[in-house]
């Protein structure tokens, strides 16, 4: 029977949308972390590029792969695919072979995310699942890093060490830090260092993660909850031996800190639901964040830290439930 | 005053400009009125008319059935055509009884002025209840129940509800505008029957021409005015309580039991045509507007009036796609353009086919926005999870029956989900599962 042009639409209130969609704060995101891709080439020149075109058109393609294999509707076109890809980039060294990046988009979109059920299914951070596979399998391609030579496009590759990975050695060692790193200097901040695409530019990830806040894309509770811990923790621990322990602003410029405190541990999917809870999950990345970089066998904790406290999210969005209005205590919800 | 901040909220656009400053008019009686018996909360009202009877405007044709019920009245003079089912904006077919106006537009009886300060406090209620007043923010609850407490209740502030929070409707700021001394009247009644000490008026700060007004008259008379900022639902009653008194309404129980009463701007001047006059509730204002609309405006409708005749006086750009009674937030998108207005009706919304975006959900990203949003502190996302599966134990655990519906999730949502249906589905099953049990 051919179905009567409906007279007038009747659907339930509100019949108003604030307009932010799924894929709109994906492309803010995305937005954000272009001043950051971009700082990464003019750093590492054209295999850094090769990096991202082939994390980013990977993880795309793959995902279309998947669901048109598995027989779902295709929704490559909310962004989410190609941001995973971008975050998987940024999580490795410019140095990566493009099987590597390819695995690692893999890893990130079939492991990380679709085996749960794709989009808003998956406990863990999918980019941050691809980076730990690849570092457990392939220790010695992920830890290969080359100074940045900026501008430099064609220049031959030179290998140098990450200043995290610098410090800890050093100060297995001698006991004590190298002069360079106990004497902090900006060019950290700028980013003059070997590392992950996306380690190397905390400024700009910084400045990014400003923007994201402007356009309420994300909300201050974790990333400041993140950094607030690890620059008090790391701040005791060099007023304790400034020789041994470096200076908290060193903590929050190197490594991957600013990139997992403003853009993966603030995924939405996997990080509580509550401000409350977000606190507290801000406050536990931090604190295992500065235990691995200072007591752990890894030089960086970042990774290790956020996905930790993924796996604990859904414990704290049981606990730290709000206080319904007009209500005197919480519910009992265990 | 205390101008405390509620949690959550939202802030959907405006829209109010288009009708916010000219006069309301007087709406032309339309070829048919069709007066439901079911205007209010509780009990419908007895049919005491039958077709072919001819009745006086203010007459009674349907009688309260119970406490928790109120008289309909005659909206004019004419011909009683049917009493039968017809459409009713909660989108049943419902009893109404159809009247065919004379154009005679005669009062049953010479209704007398009197002071109501020689009346005693019964006779007022009983004047109130008479005249069919109930709240005409929406909910229409029966008002002379709200002012009679039981034992061991007393009230001691009252509230008068100028938010109006609900994009495009300004029926309320027109009735404060033009009729200001009937509210004034209406409050000086409200506390006289409920024994108040204390009032307040609560608005939102996006009329300060409405709030200068009233600032002198407000000090002359030691009410309280309370200009609370714009945020969507600054207008719920347990929003606006808290507001202004900084008194959280427990979750199961009524704004009596903190002592205060709230009443809705255009429900005071009612109640005071009732009690001053005798003058029963056969008219309100109602702001007709919408994108769709040509000449937005708010007009005097008696009650009755069918939408298409109200869109008709104020011309639509196209045949409208979407026609909401009430606001855009909480109101009612309507099958037919038959519906009449009624005592609730504070808005007739047109929507053209490019303003109603058809969309569809996507999965929860679980970014917390409709836990931040919501108003009464639940957490949207889970309710309407378990609503979906049935899971009513857990929906039920997490307070789904504390929602007041005001739509502030589903606004937000970036995935599209209809959060608000969902726990409005969880709300009824899990009151229909008690009844059974």
């Amino acid at each position: 029977m051919e179905p009567r042009t409906p007279l007038l639409i009747v659907s339930p209130s509100p019949h108003l949308h604030a307009g932010l969609t799924t894929s709109g704060m994906m492309g803010t995101v995305l937005l954000a972390l272009l001043p950051a891709a971009a700082t990464a080439i003019y750093l590492f020149g054209l295999p850094a590029l090769r990096v991202l075109l082939v994390c980013v058109l990977g993880s795309v393609a793959i995902e279309a792969l998947w669901q048109k294999a598995t027989d779902q509707p295709i929704t490559v076109r909310d962004g989410s695919a190609a941001l995973t890809g971008l975050l998987v980039a940024f999580n490795l060294p410019a140095s990566s072979p493009w099987w590597l990046s390819l695995l690692g988009a893999t890893l990130a979109i079939v492991v990380g995310k679709q085996v749960f059920g794709g989009l808003g299914h998956n406990p863990f951070n999918p980019a941050l699942v691809a980076r730990i596979v690849l570092l457990i399998s392939f220790p010695s391609a992920m830890t290969h890093w080359t100074a940045p030579q900026p501008g430099r496009f064609l220049a031959d590759a030179i290998t140098a060490a990450t200043p995290l990975s610098e410090s800890q050695s050093a100060v297995m060692l001698s006991g004590h830090l190298p002069q360079h790193i106990s004497e902090f200097s900006a060019r950290y901040l700028l980013g003059s260092m070997p590392g992950c695409l996306g380690e190397v530019s905390a400024l700009v990830l910084f400045l990014g993660a400003l923007f994201l806040l402007w356009r309420g894309v994300i909300s201050w509770h974790i990333p400041v909850s993140y950094l607030g811990t690890v620059t008090l923790l790391s701040g005791i621990f060099w007023l304790m031996d400034p020789g041994r322990y470096p200076h908290p602003m060193f903590h929050l410029v190197s490594g991957g800190l600013m990139l997992g405190a403003c853009y993966m541990a603030t995924d939405l999917v996997t990080s509580p639901l509550t401000t409350r809870g977000m606190l507290l999950f801000g406050c536990g990345c931090g604190l295992f964040t500065v235990l691995i970089r200072l007591f752990g066998s890894y030089p960086e904790g970042v990774a290790f830290s956020i996905l930790l406290m993924n796996a604990v999210t859904p414990l704290i969005d049981r606990y730290v439930v709000p206080r319904p209005f007009g209500m005197d205590r919480g519910r009992e919800l265990i | 005053m205390i101008c405390r901040s509620f949690p959550g909220g939202t802030h959907p656009p405006g829209h109010k400009t288009a009708t916010a400053h000219a006069p309301s008019l007087i709406c032309p009686l339309p070829a048919e009125l069709v007066i439901p018996l079911a205007q209010h909360v509780g009990a419908p009202a007895l049919p005491c008319v039958t077709a072919g009877q001819q009745v006086a405007r203010g007459q009674v044709v349907g009688r309260a059935d119970g406490f928790v019920s109120v008289p309909v009245h005659a909206s004019t003079s004419g011909l009683i055509t049917a009493v039968e089912p017809r459409p009713h904006p909660c989108g049943a077919e419902l009893p109404a009884v159809v009247l065919q106006p004379d154009g005679e537009d005669a009062w049953a009886e010479e209704y007398q002025k009197q002071s109501f300060h020689v009346l005693s406090v019964e006779a007022m209620l009983e004047r109130i209840r008479e005249a069919g007043v109930v709240g005409m923010g929406g909910a229409a609850f029966p008002t002379h129940v709200k002012l009679d407490p039981p034992q061991g209740k007393s009230i001691d502030t009252v509230i008068i509800n100028a938010v109006e929070c609900e994009p495009w409707l300004t029926a309320d700021r027109r009735v404060l505008l033009e009729q200001m001394e009937k509210v004034f009247t209406g409050l000086e009644i409200l506390k006289e029957v409920s024994g108040a000490g204390h009032a307040y008026i609560g608005l939102e700060d996006n009329q300060p021409d409405v709030a200068a007004l009233l600032a002198p008259h407000c000090q002359k008379r030691d009410i309280g005015l309370a200009v609370l900022p714009t945020r969507y639902p600054q207008g719920a009653e347990r929003q606006l309580i808290y507001a202004v008194t900084g008194r959280r309404v427990p979750a199961r129980g009524l704004p009596m039991d903190v002592g205060v009463l709230v009443q809705n701007v255009g429900t005071i001047a009612a109640l005071t045509d009732a009690v001053t006059r005798g003058r029963p509730l056969i008219e309100r204002m109602v702001t007709i507007s919408g994108p769709g609309v040509i000449r937005p405006q708010n007009l005097r409708v008696r009650i009755g009036t069918p939408v298409a005749h109200l869109l008709k006086q104020c011309g639509v750009t196209e045949e409208p796609a979407m026609v909401i009674l009430g606001g855009p937030m909480m109101g009612v998108a309507q099958h037919t353009q038959a519906i009449p207005v009624v005592r609730g009706t504070s808005g007739v919304l047109a929507f053209r086919r490019q303003d109603v975006p058809i969309t569809t959900a996507g999965p929860c990203v679980r970014c917390g926005r409709c836990v931040a949003a919501c108003p009464m502190r639940l957490q949207p996302t889970f309710i309407a999870d378990y609503a979906r599966r049935d899971e009513l134990d857990l929906a039920e655990r997490f307070a789904a029956r504390n929602c007041i519906e005001c739509g502030s999730c589903s606004f937000i949502c970036p995935a599209n989900i209809p959060l608000v249906q969902s726990i409005r589905y969880a709300k009824g099953a899990i009151l229909a599962r008690r009844r059974r049990m």
